[in-house]
């Protein structure tokens, strides 16, 4: 049962004299309790289907066609007041900058409690009381005495704590972290993300987490969507991804990555990167968005859009050359083998 | 181990930093504003209880020259009427006028600026028309015109000055309000579904606080100074005295008798001079750069 479901959604940004398409047909779904990770580099769409899902896409930038439903309910073209009156309660996002994104006047109990204040109606002192267990929760160390700091007395990974209570304040569905930990050292990065897990796996809240980082992917998400320029390329179970990519650029992705066990065994390889750039988005190619840069790609797939075609039961991968590859690596196409 | 933040140790072990009222009195500007600002409270709070009559009253022979009857220390003007008397009473009119004028100004600028700010758009491209409108007509001017018409009365002087001096205020508020628009944090509290009238009051007006404080110190100065102005002009309440009506009266017999001008002058620059060293001295306090030193 999906609590999240996107449906063919096309994101459309007007520009001076053109629209742009910023994401088109994508479609997901997220299920209570799962983590989905959306993947793909800066510019491909990640963030911004991210905003969608809270109806905050910047103005000049509209759902052009398709639908968002949370718990059922279509959140295209609904009207501003019912939009917030869901933001916060039923969905909400962390970002990627805790140093900024608290009020540094406010003291951090004080924001905590503005947030559960905003959706119930309740007294200060019941609001006040489940900050502090949200501070406990979120394991800021010594909550009642923390509660009364102001956010610079705080390290960036207690703000993104901070941050994470706040948004869980109200306990809603699903909760968009947009590379909640890009801007946190590694050793934190871990922790907040267990963190996450941990909350998620307690409260049954769905989270749709959006990374450009294969490594958070791989210990944090049970599905991937892979993203390029503004479509899905590939989605499936995060295990069988990274193991086995089907898209030639998932592949580009994992194999960009650098290999720490060739490294201590005293390989100095260059890193693996994909040749070429995105296309701009408003001079995509007609056919595949990434043959340009695939050095696997045919004339066939310059000439159309390849469709976005199921594998096996949990996958589905856009390009038209799955078969071929597969079958000259040798790997049986799951249909097919027994 | 999750639950031990390493960089956490360090924060609750730092010193704490001094206070705001100590960052404040540690400069000699502010400490002086201050102190003269603090005696001309005193002066009006006082007024009542040492001039119990009306300062308007005629109480002793005219041109008498200060110090030259003890119980008349600023001495006499041309109508007889105790000049320290007059100080005194002034100082309650000039601190009443600058700060209900200034207060006035404030809710008007701060909500057109916030206005204009937040929304951005239409509406911005409106109020701030309209905020330009009121920029061409030189403020005293305005002022002038509009207690010409409404007659002087307390009122209608604090109402010109308020509705004269808002523009500036509104630029600075809106300047802000648009800086912080678009910061994550007021992004993340519309993410959590904040109204816009929250996220202003909340989350913007209070980082817009410290240069609205300071400029509001100045803004007290020049409503007193506008008021002395109206008063010196003639247009000041008839009813009761005010510094700027003292020295207009005063200015008849400059040549003979400057002191009946010169006295409630000097009132009204350390005035006007304990409030601007008072801003100063708010902007320097007030200023996270300077604070974190």
């Amino acid at each position: 049962m999906s609590i999240l479901s996107v449906d063919n959604l096309t994101i459309e940004f007007r520009q001076k004299r053109r629209v742009v398409t910023a994401v088109r047909n994508l479609s997901f779904e997220v299920a209570r309790g799962e983590t989905l990770a959306i993947v793909g580099e800066s510019g491909c769409g990640k963030s911004l289907t991210a905003l969608s899902l809270l109806g905050l896409l910047p103005p000049t930038g509209h759902v052009a066609a398709g639908h968002i439903r949370l718990e059922g309910r279509d959140l295209v073209g609904l009207s501003e007041p019912y939009l917030r009156d869901l933001r916060g309660r039923r969905i909400a996002m962390i970002f990627q900058e805790p140093m900024t994104a608290l009020n540094p006047v406010l003291t951090i109990g004080e924001q905590i409690v503005e947030a559960i204040r905003e959706h119930e109606a309740v007294s200060a002192a019941v609001a006040r009381r489940r900050a502090l267990a949200l501070l406990d929760r979120v394991r800021i160390p010594d909550a009642a005495r923390r509660f009364d700091d102001h956010p610079h007395r705080l390290s960036g990974g207690m703000r993104q704590r901070v941050m994470i209570a706040i948004a869980l304040a109200c306990s809603p569905a699903v909760l968009v972290a947009d590379e909640p930990t890009t801007a946190l050292d590694v050793t934190i990065q871990a922790q907040i993300l267990s963190l996450i897990d941990e909350l998620k796996r307690d409260s049954g809240t769905a989270v749709v987490l959006i990374t450009h980082d294969l490594g958070v992917v791989a210990e944090h998400a049970d599905r991937v969507l892979v993203m390029y320029a503004g479509r899905k390329v590939e989605e499936g179970q995060t295990d069988d991804l990274l193991a086995r990519p089907l898209h030639p650029y998932t592949r580009g992705l994992i194999a960009a990555r650098p290999d720490p066990e060739r490294f201590l065994e005293g390989h100095r390889d260059r890193l693996t990167e994909i040749p070429g750039m995105v296309p701009p988005l408003w001079d995509m190619p007609t056919g595949c968005s990434f043959a340009p840069r695939c050095s696997f790609a045919t004339a066939a797939c310059a000439l159309g859009q390849p469709p976005l075609l199921p594998y096996g039961d949990d996958a589905s991968v856009a390009c038209l050359r799955t078969g071929d590859i597969r079958a000259a690596e040798r790997i049986p196409h799951p249909a097919t083998a027994g | 181990m999750a639950s031990i933040d390493a960089s956490l140790a360090p924060a609750s072990s730092r010193p704490k930093q001094p206070g705001f009222l100590l960052r404040l009195l540690s400069r000699p500007s502010a400490l002086t504003g201050l102190l003269l600002l603090g005696l001309i409270l005193m002066a009006a709070v006082a007024a009542p209880g040492l001039y119990p009559d009306d300062p308007l009253d005629m109480v002793a022979q005219p041109f008498l020259w200060p110090g030259a009857d003890a119980a008349y220390p600023f001495g006499t003007d041309m109508l007889g009427r105790d000049i320290a008397s007059g100080l005194f009473h002034g100082a309650r009119i000039s601190l009443l006028i600058g700060v209900v004028a200034t207060v006035v100004s404030i809710v008007i600028g701060v909500g057109i600026g916030a206005g204009a700010g937040y929304y951005g758009g239409r509406i911005d491209a409106v109020l701030m028309r309209v905020t330009e409108l009121f920029q061409t007509i030189p403020p005293f001017l305005f002022a002038l015109a509009i207690v010409a018409i409404l007659q002087p009365s307390i009122p209608s002087i604090v109402g010109a000055i308020g509705i004269t001096a808002w523009p500036s205020l509104a630029r600075l508020v809106r300047a802000e309000v648009l800086k912080l628009r678009h910061s994550d944090m007021v992004q993340a509290s519309i993410a959590l579904g904040g109204s816009d009238l929250r996220i202003i009051v909340l989350h913007i007006l209070p980082n817009v606080l410290a240069p609205v404080i300071v400029t509001a110190s100045v803004m007290v100065a020049t409503a007193i100074l506008t008021e002395s102005s109206l008063a010196f002009l003639g247009l000041g309440d008839p009813n009761v005295v005010s510094w700027g009506g003292m020295v207009g009266a005063g200015r008849e017999v400059l040549r003979t008798d400057w002191y009946v001008a010169s006295i409630p002058g000097l009132a009204i620059v350390l005035a006007v001079l304990a409030l601007n060293l008072l801003g100063d001295g708010l902007n320097d306090a007030l200023n996270p750069r300077q604070r974190q030193r």
